[in-house]
């Protein structure tokens, strides 16, 4: 079956995601929420390239998006591993609780 | 294919307003991959095949058993779902909410305006794609595997429980509680 190509309403839903995940990561005062709205806002950025590869009928852009995912995969693992170390030192996983380079 | 394309998106939406309003950190994981399996379904209408099985085994398989994992060892219990609903207040998402959503609007104005391609779906194989990681993006390739490489030996660093020894300024800190 032969369709058009939705880059614009692709586009939409990248920059969609993107903001939410945005708004998530500067509202939320947990920090475990803070790294899934980063693993949203790179899985919209793989959207776009993957939206862009396909208007341009290029592979390029799926190979953005496996870079992208080896790089968020890298990303959550020292970071959950950061957050580890926070409650166990720390026991708490709100942010505001860094505060120790403050004063 | 375009109807199943807007049905997936709206899910995924959806999905992610719920993971971001959530309350319960593993009912907002649960919302996260109903949302990436969304995105999956996206990037199969885009005719990215390839790109939408990663989505599912890598983000919603692999990366969201970390979390689960991580959230199983934290053991956060009833008390954290009350403070999470101190800290997510009003006063706290109003402001920032606001101005994305003007930003937001700018987007789709900037969408709607413009016209969209005319050019038919073509699905790339995964050998294309594979023929194109290995091809000129092969620098990247091991750029990708020296930042895993990386990321393993600095999780284990990281996450090793050690401190039995705290530097000399927190010491008196620590002594007295």
């Amino acid at each position: 079956m032969m369709t058009h190509i939705p880059t614009n309403e692709g586009l939409l839903l990248a920059a969609i995601l993107f903001l939410l995940g945005l708004i998530g990561t500067m509202t939320r005062r947990n920090i475990i929420y803070i790294l899934m709205c980063l693993e949203i806002m790179l899985n919209a950025c793989g959207l776009a390239f993957v939206v862009a590869g396909a208007k341009w009928m290029q592979a390029d852009g799926q190979v953005m998006f496996i870079f992208i995912l080896a790089m968020a995969a890298a990303e959550v693992s020292v970071g959950l591993a950061l957050i580890l170390q926070m409650h166990h030192q720390h026991k708490t996983v709100d942010v505001n609780a860094l505060n120790q380079l403050k004063d | 294919m375009n109807v199943i394309f807007y049905i997936a998106s709206i899910i995924a939406i959806l999905a992610t307003i719920m993971v971001i309003t959530g309350r319960n950190a593993i009912h907002s994981l649960l919302f996260l991959i109903v949302s990436l399996l969304a995105i999956g379904v996206v990037f199969f209408t885009l005719g990215a095949p390839f790109m939408a099985a990663l989505e599912v085994i890598i983000y919603a398989g692999a990366i969201m058993v970390l979390f689960v994992f991580v959230i199983m060892m934290l053991n956060l219990g009833k008390a954290y779902e009350k403070m999470e609903e101190s800290w997510f207040s009003y006063k706290a998402w109003l402001g920032p909410g606001i101005l994305c959503i003007i930003l937001l609007g700018e987007l789709i104005y900037v969408f709607t305006v413009t016209k969209g391609s005319g050019r038919q779906l073509t699905v790339i194989s995964p050998q294309e794609v594979g023929m194109t990681l290995f091809g000129p993006y092969i620098l990247g390739v091991e750029l990708a595997a020296m930042l895993l490489m990386t990321g393993i030996i600095g999780a284990y660093h990281i996450g090793r429980r050690k401190q039995k020894e705290y530097h000399r300024l927190l010491q008196k800190e620590e002594e007295p509680a």
